[in-house]
């Protein structure tokens, strides 16, 4: 039988969730399977709901699904929020301590959940606590699995006689994990492993925990009754890594040769420029060390305008943000579109408008980053679907800059940041470099916007022996002098506009859009949707039904007769994307003259799980579904 | 060979209004090249917006004309990735304390080895002649349907605060004493800031040249009537000459006093000076030792089409 076993732990924030599933990960990585993890939080330091779902299978696997097997908190409102999410057989490890625990006594419960919790314990009649709760999940079949973490810790301390153990309630998220782990009778030596390993810089901290640990996951093994799931470790496929959703674009910089990147901090952005400032000394083949000069900028206007001063030295260079920190970004990105500046800028969507959902998942920017910037000019907007992608999509990204001498706007989103999933190594090797028609020396009469016949001038960079040139936001000529000729500015426009012809003819298909199957049903998508749609996909062919998906990573230019032809067949096509007004299926329909049939749509902040999607696919194959099908799960 | 004063000259037409202050600062800084002996390929100007930006065209150097408010981001951006050449960074008052005011005060903070020079009229010329950070509050240029409702930011205040380590003011008809300020403000090891007095002669008819040179004042004396004067020619020491507090305060507490003189009498010449401040590229060397011998622009990022970056390393550590 497969393995198909979804985990999850919830505590405020600031309590180690996200270190628990980090371990919790690891060891079911370490033991053979394939991970789907994905974190929610609140835009908030200390204290609201926080909370991590760990998928975990013997197949590979793109998404989360809804259904939850094992939960494991130690606060009320964990409890309170997920306790409906687990399915029956599933169990429920929580705190005894917490079992009269009422609603109003969790303080981060917000007044329209309450309301709707306790309609629900009304109508069930169950008081308003946890014990309450829980006797609805356990007549739903769920176990429960009660402890005291606080004689947990007890216990221990006086094994250990270690009186200092007794209070530290911060290692209530390894015990959880411990407790996980015994009850699926995981082997335990991958968890201490795992222990060592994030805890590598802390070995005093490593020791403690690694002690818990063995405790609580004995404890779990000696008194827990026997649980349905059992997860004993499968052989490992070579070449897996586990990876963090900023991983893919930030290993992508440092291989793909960016040297310089400048940010304002901004969810879910900034991680990926951390990442990149603690890994700033680069190891080379067969030379001196290199390094990534990330500066911290004072606001996002400043991080790209430095971005685009680098960049004129001919470094490759790059920026990361997110919706509102792009939209201060649209005077400069003009300017890197007059005066062709190859630049990469990483956005990183979240739910909007203006900070919206701030650490919550969306799909909202597709139109304003399409349309982004006064006047017209050419970009490129593309879109990864999943974190191994996005490595390679780096790579392609700086070369479509550097050939085109074009900014490009690497589409990626909080979906994708807050997953920790396994995929297939990153192989560097697989992405090449191609600076188009950068200058190593000039001879003679140099002009920076010379006319050519590809519409792309041979570039020097700033410092360059007798490359002179300049440079102005306003209209040039050849040598980039300001002009108002209306003969020049015709043909300054045409040659810049030239190359969204040249892009879409030169890019290879198979990175402008990928086909997973045709079919009369046929699923038309972009970004991160991807990893659920495949998912929902493969559920529906279990029964019988074929559905295709076509995803788009090239948005703009739009590769309107590549998608044409790849959707020829399809008879009904199905838009699916996290927003409220289907932005792709707009720019679909401005491109190809084709009426989408039906959109599946999240704007809840969420991401998508591939349950939901198979719920509504299925709908629309059985004629039930509405022509908008809005989802909506997910605490 | 050494290039000339000339070589530093474009042919681009200079559409300035006749007798704007503008030319005496782009002729300075052109001078001040040629003395440095810098070559053209190893130096870059960055401009702002107004009339002010067109500077750079008129200069044969590399010349970035950038966005209003935004010539410091990229000026800095430049330098960080190229820290060979020079970068000089020039922009009005409106750009650099007006709409660039956040960046002004941010550079200050990183102190990056570049210079920056504001042309300082008190107008938004390009506009039209509305008021501009620097005019006064209550007075009233040409344009203004009424006096000026804003005080006036000090920028030699503002960039002593914010920790630019050379400060200075020039005035742009003493070409001279500009040039030799200029190739003082250059040679600075740290991020160094000129304000250069600028009249605007066709909108700002309250600070024009008559009233620098004190044409008003003469009419009530005989005696040399001159609002302009140098500090270099009273006993001003403007530089910190040793690493303590008690001198740094001095300096810097004297220099905003300094700033503060205005009216019959304007000081120019160097407020400040400290270069015992942490230039930026010390600080990325603390962390990156071979930043300077292989900064991003030098750096070789492949090798025969293909990435040299090895990253084995870190993708090992992630191996489960």
């Amino acid at each position: 039988m497969s393995t198909d076993f979804t985990w999850l732990i919830g505590g405020p924030q600031g309590s180690g969730v996200e270190s628990g599933a980090n371990i919790f990960s690891k060891v079911c990585a370490q033991m053979g399977y394939q991970i789907f993890g994905k974190r929610e939080f609140y835009s908030n330091i200390k204290g609201e709901h926080s909370y991590f779902t760990v998928r975990v299978s013997d197949e590979n696997i793109h998404s989360n699904v809804n259904a939850v097997n094992l939960m494991v908190s130690f606060d009320a409102e964990t409890i309170f929020r997920h306790f409906d999410e687990i399915v029956s057989n599933g169990g429920i490890i929580y705190d005894s301590e917490l079992e009269n625990m009422d609603t109003d006594r969790v303080r981060t419960l917000d007044a329209p959940f309450k309301e709707r919790l306790h309609k629900f314990l009304e109508s069930k009649n169950k008081p308003f606590t946890i014990a309450g709760v829980l006797e609805t999940a356990k007549e739903n079949g769920v176990k429960l699995y009660p402890v005291s973490f606080k004689s947990l810790l007890t216990e221990l301390s006086e094994e250990l006689d270690n009186p200092r153990m007794r209070g530290l309630v911060r290692m209530y998220n390894v015990l959880g994990v411990s407790l996980s782990l015994g009850l699926i009778n995981m082997p335990s030596t991958s968890l201490v492993d795992s222990i060592d390993d994030i805890f590598s810089k802390k070995p005093k901290i490593a020791e403690m925990n690694k002690k818990a640990a063995i405790f609580s996951y004995n404890y779990s093994l000696n008194n827990f009754e026997n649980f349905d799931h059992t997860l004993i470790g499968i052989p490992k496929q070579p070449d897996t890594i586990l990876v963090q959703g900023h991983f893919g674009t930030s290993l992508g910089k440092m291989v793909s040769g960016c040297r310089f990147q400048s940010y304002y901090p901004i969810t879910p952005a900034s991680d990926e420029s951390v990442y990149l400032e603690s890994n700033e000394i680069l190891e080379i083949e067969n030379n001196r060390p290199g390094s990534t000069i990330v500066i911290q900028t004072e606001d996002e206007i400043s991080a790209i305008g430095m971005m685009i001063g680098a960049a004129l030295t001919g470094t490759r260079s790059s920026t990361s943000t997110s919706g509102p920190g792009f939209a201060l970004m649209t005077e400069a990105l003009g300017w890197a579109g007059i005066n062709e500046v190859p630049v990469v800028i990483t956005l990183y969507q979240r739910s909007g408008p203006s900070t919206g959902l701030p650490t919550r998942h969306g799909q909202d920017d597709l139109l304003f980053t399409v349309f982004a910037g006064c006047g017209d000019f050419p970009k490129i907007v593309y879109a990864s679907g999943d974190i191994e992608e996005s490595f390679y999509d780096t790579g392609n990204c700086f070369n479509y800059s550097d050939k085109y001498q074009i900014p490009v706007i690497h589409m990626m989103d909080k979906f994708l940041s807050s997953s920790v999933v396994t995929c297939k190594k990153f192989n560097p090797k697989k992405i090449s470099i191609d600076r188009g028609k950068l200058l190593d020396k000039v001879e003679g009469e140099y002009k920076r916007f010379a006319f050519t016949d590809d519409g792309i001038s041979p570039r020097s960079k700033l410092g360059m022996d007798n490359g002179v040139f300049w440079n102005t936001g306003d209209e040039s000529d050849e040598y980039g002098h300001i002009t108002e000729d209306p003969q020049i500015r015709i043909k300054m426009m045409d040659k810049r506009m030239s190359r969204l012809d040249l892009v879409l003819e030169s890019i290879p298909t198979i990175q402008q859009a990928v086909s997973f199957e045709v079919h009369d049903y046929t699923i038309i998508s972009w970004g991160s949707t991807k990893g659920p749609i495949l998912d929902a996909q493969a559920m529906l062919k279990k029964e019988g039904i074929d559905i295709g998906f076509v995803q788009i990573k090239l948005l703009h230019p739009f590769p309107t007769e590549y998608v044409a032809s790849l959707l020829k067949d399809a008879k009904v096509l199905i838009d699916i994307e996290a927003n409220y007004s289907g932005q792709f299926g707009k720019i679909f329909k401005q491109n190809i003259t084709r009426e989408i049939d039906y959109h599946i749509l999240k704007y809840t902040g969420r991401g998508m799980t591939s349950t939901e999607i198979y719920d509504s696919l299925k709908k629309i194959v059985e004629n039930k579904a509405e022509k908008r099908e809005i989802l909506s799960h997910g605490a | 060979m050494a290039p000339k004063l000339a070589d530093y000259k474009t042919d681009v037409h200079n559409d300035w209004c006749p007798g704007c202050g503008d030319f005496g600062i782009v002729n300075a800084l052109q001078m001040a090249l040629a003395e440095m002996g810098i070559e053209r390929d190893k130096a870059t100007i960055f401009s702002g917006i107004g009339c002010s930006g067109k500077t750079s065209h008129f200069i044969n150097t590399y010349g970035v004309h950038t966005l209003h408010g935004r010539v410091l981001t990229f000026a800095q951006g430049g330098k960080l990735a190229n820290p060979d050449m020079t970068v000089v960074a020039v922009g009005g008052d409106g750009d650099g304390l007006g709409i660039g005011a956040g960046h002004f005060v941010a550079a200050g903070r990183r102190n990056i080895d570049m210079t920056y020079i504001i042309f300082d009229n008190g107008v938004y010329g390009l506009t039209k002649g509305q008021a501009s950070p620097t005019l006064k509050l209550g007075e009233q240029t040409k344009s203004l349907p009424s006096p000026n409702t804003n005080s006036n930011v000090n920028p030699i205040g503002l960039a002593v605060a914010s920790g630019f380590t050379f400060v200075a003011r020039g005035y742009s008809y003493d070409v001279r004493h500009l040039k030799d300020l200029i190739v003082k403000a250059v040679k600075h090891k740290g991020l160094s800031f000129l304000d250069v007095l600028q009249p605007c002669p066709t909108y700002n008819d309250v600070n024009t040249r008559d009233w620098y040179t004190g044409v008003d004042l003469a009419q009530e004396s005989m005696e040399r009537h001159s609002r302009i004067y140098k500090l270099e020619d009273s006993n001003f020491d403007p530089t910190v000459n040793y690493a303590g507090e008690v001198e740094v305060n001095e300096k810097l507490s004297q220099a905003l006093i300094k700033s503060l003189e205005w009216g019959d009498k304007i000081p120019t010449g160097v407020f400040y000076q400290n270069e015992l401040v942490s230039p930026f590229s010390t600080r990325l060397i603390d962390k990156i030792p071979n930043y300077l011998e292989n900064p991003p622009a030098k750096q070789i990022i492949s090798d025969n089409g293909f990435p040299n970056t090895d990253i084995s390393k870190i993708l090992d550590s992630l191996d489960v």
